[in-house]
């Protein structure tokens, strides 16, 4: 029997309409655990890297964590991987929600997707019966639209549907998968949907996810919920408050917005507004945000609220995360958080990623300004910035006009504008927008963080490690007290010395040592999440999660039967971390490419970010070029990943 | 018949406080497993959420008696400009909806407030339940002896009102004669 995962896949051959299920091999559940690990594991056996983001060839995986759907709480995530249409690197875009708990109760892991179909399809799960149903009536629907129709059409309320709308049909780069409360938004995984011409999947499961050793691992989960009611008791002190507790931000409880609206940048990543919160705004951003608010909500499985369920008089309901209510209203230079509530609604229903789309509109708006792009590429644009914005996200869903070369996000839009529009791609890595945030003196850790991040979206590689140094020894003290999860003594040492001014501050302290240990232990528990399946809002993101290096083992090995400790937990991970990486080196990913925006620090030292960069690659056993090593790679069991990178020079003979 | 007295076993439920996480599904199916905890899957689950995000229906309902056949009539309630059916309140296993029966053999399941041995301290569902959408509350009443049908009688009813009497009657006879 296998336990917390089912063991089996669905193929679904979208050419041929062809389906099965087929049992996956034990031993690579060992090796990978599931989730990220696994979907790499077969991105790379069977993408090979002349296999083009929109060829039939390309796969798009939909994949359960291992611990997904047991009682472990906050295991729902699903992990979707393809080649991104953006990037041209493997895309690992996640979302929480309902689906891949539901996809696990229908009796498999991952769904597996090949080919394209004929003519636009929605897949329906439910257990052992799997269709391919013609979705030509949904064509052009929205996403929240498509599900609720498909429910009733099947007439089975309880099914969770995983959509795409007119953007991912119109694979635009930066296109969502959306479901429900959740979305798969980063790195165009909705492109490539719509590319294989799949509106949406329908899930519904009833079977049974067994646990190998059912008492220890219930009593594990107690412990986890346990903490998690510890940590609601005691917030983080001095830290700001989105950073207190556990969750992803709690953007949609918190309506004190000052430290965003002051701090990230507003337009194209451009202008700080210091000044911006006042009285009068916070008071009427708070009325804005408890009127449209009807519910705070949350994942499956899960005690956190970090969603809510929006309804704006005259518009109709969804449901929103995170930071997204600010990301249009920033990027558009509205100051009336009622718009960001109005137009993220349009925006769900189209399905797109809230955060890059809205840089790509203000970036083509500066164009504009600029006199790169002209007003006959705006013909018939309002004048006014919220009219702005709705005209330019209908033309890019469309891929109307200007919106058709706006689609391809920033950077392929402004190599297609020319003219000079590429000075204007100021806030990219590796062809993918980034948080509009500009800073002063550069902070080491997060310098490799956003470097080397293979998710290349900062707010899933960081965590665990606080982001700036405590001013007082004393706070310093009180924090590291009960600092259970660090992997290793010497971090609470780091913090201990770790000073906002001096010898021991940014840039030069963390030392290029400790910076290199602490982003491996915040990468680390990313990775590990990724493969579980658990929400690294209850785990790698937050300062004190209830997740860490030290529980994770035996509840691994209590929920899934595997002998587990530390080191083979690490190990699994260096092996998730470099087969994703060797998947990329394969498709041209190189040490040139690992560089954060220029202008993300205004304080640079070139000198010392070489040498973190050399540091970093030499702990993950890299060559200089960021390349892993035949050594590195048999010792992680990888030796076939080396065999095949070697007569492709990506490994050079050492 | 004779008074006795008898702990009445209650659980609040506070829709306003609910996050539509489902937690209380799961840990219940995992507490009635056999051997308990081995597996989870809400659809065994005797609490189930009737749930529509859309229209900010979140409505915790407990798994009671099983009925052979549905009501005649369906009526619906608009509470605070949210319309329910009365089946949402419903807590019987009933042959209109695929909650509180066993996926597989489709016999009835019904909530026992997580009787145990030691005894629970609260049904787990509440336990489970850290936003206090379910709160647990005991009281004391006097109340009529009466027997109560054993589990395996009212699974039995089921049955017969599945397939009928003879064909249940011939199956246990079949069954018995291979033992």
């Amino acid at each position: 029997m296998r336990y917390a995962e089912t063991g089996y896949n669905l193929e679904i051959d979208l050419t041929r309409g062809n389906i099965e299920r087929v049992a996956t091999d034990p031993k690579l559940t060992e090796l990978h655990l599931g989730g990220l690990g696994t979907n790499a594991k077969i991105l790379w056996d069977r993408v090979p890297p002349e296999v083009e983001p929109f060829s039939s060839d390309n796969l798009l995986i939909f994949g359960t964590g291992l611990l997904t759907g047991t009682p472990a709480p906050g295991a729902n995530r699903t992990i979707i991987s393809t080649i991104s249409p953006q990037t041209n690197l493997m895309a690992y875009s996640m979302m929480g929600g309902f689906f891949a708990p539901e996809l696990k109760h229908a009796g498999y892991d991952k769904v597996i997707f090949r080919g394209k179909s004929p003519k636009l399809v929605y897949i329906w799960i439910n257990n052992d019966k799997v269709e391919i149903r013609d979705a030509s009536h949904l064509r052009g629907k929205g996403t929240v639209e498509t599900a609720e129709l498909i429910k009733q059409e099947l007439n089975e309320p309880n099914a969770q549907v995983a959509a795409i709308g007119l953007a991912g049909e119109n694979r635009v780069y930066t296109a969502s998968i959306e479901q429900g409360r959740s979305s798969s938004s980063r790195l165009g995984v909705g492109a490539v949907m719509g590319d294989k011409v799949v509106k949406a999947i329908v899930v519904r499961g009833t079977k049974d996810i067994n646990l190998a050793q059912p008492a220890e691992f219930i009593g594990l989960c107690n412990d986890v919920l346990q903490y998690i009611k510890v940590r609601a008791d005691n917030p983080v002190p001095g830290v700001m408050t989105i950073l207190q507790g556990l969750g992803s931000p709690q953007e949609m409880l918190h309506v004190d917005e000052a430290w965003h609206t002051q701090n990230f940048m507003w337009g194209n990543a451009r202008v700080r507004r210091k000044d911006f919160w006042n009285k009068e705004i916070e008071e009427r951003w708070k009325s804005v945000q408890l009127d449209v608010r009807k519910r705070l909500i949350s994942c499956y499985n899960c005690p956190m609220k970090c969603g809510a369920i929006i309804t704006v008089p005259g518009i109709s309901t969804y449901m929103m995360k995170c930071f997204s209510k600010l990301t249009y209203t920033m990027a558009a230079f509205v100051d009336d958080l009622d718009f960001g509530f109005k137009i993220a609604q349009r925006a769900t229903e189209y399905g797109v990623d809230g955060f890059s789309t809205p840089q790509i509109m203000a970036f083509a708006f500066e164009l504009k300004e600029a006199g790169v792009l002209t007003d006959a590429d705006f013909a018939g644009c309002p004048t006014d910035n919220e009219g702005k914005f709705y005209w330019l996200l209908d033309r890019i869903v469309r891929r109307e006009g200007i919106g058709d070369v706006l689609a391809n996000g920033v950077y392929w839009a402004a190599r297609q504008i020319g003219k000079g529009a590429e000075a204007f791609d100021h806030n990219t890595i590796k062809k993918h927008e980034q948080l509009p945030l500009k800073l002063g003196m550069l902070n080491p850790v997060y310098f490799l963080m956003y470097a080397t991040g293979e998710k290349i979206n900062i707010t899933q590689i960081e965590g665990q490690f606080p982001q700036s140094p405590f001013p007082t020894m004393e706070e310093r003290q009180a924090f590291i007290k009960d600092w259970i999860q660090v992997p290793d003594e010497k971090f609470k040492q780091y913090l201990l010395d770790w000073e906002l001014r001096g010898d021991h501050s940014n840039p030069f302290y963390p030392t290029v040592d400790m910076s290199v240990d602490i982003v491996d232990w915040q990468e680390k528990m990313h990775y590990i999440d990724d493969a579980l399946g658990v929400c690294a809002g209850l785990s790698s993101f937050p300062l004190k999660p209830p997740y860490h290096i030290h529980n994770y083992p035996k509840i691994i090995s209590a929920a899934a039967g595997i002998a587990m400790d530390e080191a083979k937990l690490t190990q699994i991970y260096n092996r998730n971390r470099n087969l994703i990486r060797a998947i990329n080196a394969r498709r041209g990913l190189t040490r040139a490419d690992e560089k954060p925006p220029e202008d993300h620090w205004k304080k640079r030292f070139p000198e010392l970010e070489e040498k973190l960069l050399d540091a970093y690659y030499k702990f993950k056993g890299w060559d200089n070029r960021g390349i892993p090593t035949k050594k590195s790679l048999q010792e992680l069991d990888l030796a076939y990943v080396a065999e095949d990178l070697e007569p492709r020079g990506i490994i050079k003979n050492e | 018949m004779s008074k006795v007295k008898k702990k009445i076993k209650i659980i609040k439920i506070d829709i306003d406080k609910c996050n539509g996480c489902r937690a209380c599904e799961v840990i219940c199916s995992a507490f009635h497993a056999n051997p308990k905890y081995s597996s989870d899957n809400p659809a065994r689950s005797r609490i189930r959420m009737v749930r529509d995000p859309i229209r900010d229906v979140y409505l915790p309902v407990y798994a009671g008696e099983y009925t052979a056949a549905e009501c005649m009539g369906r009526d619906k309630y608009v509470l605070d400009g949210k319309e329910y059916s009365e089946c949402d309140f419903c807590r019987a296993s009933c042959p209109s909806r695929d909650f509180f029966k066993e996926p597989d053999s489709g016999l009835p399941l019904k909530c026992d407030m997580c009787e145990d041995d030691p005894p629970q301290e609260k049904p787990l569902c509440v336990q489970w339940c850290l936003n206090n959408a379910l709160t647990y509350e005991e009281r004391e009443e006097e109340v009529e002896e009466d027997v109560k049908p054993g589990d395996v009688e009212v699974g039995l009813e089921s049955m017969v009102d599945k397939y009928g009497l003879q064909k249940v009657i011939d199956t246990v006879a079949r069954m018995s004669k291979k033992e």
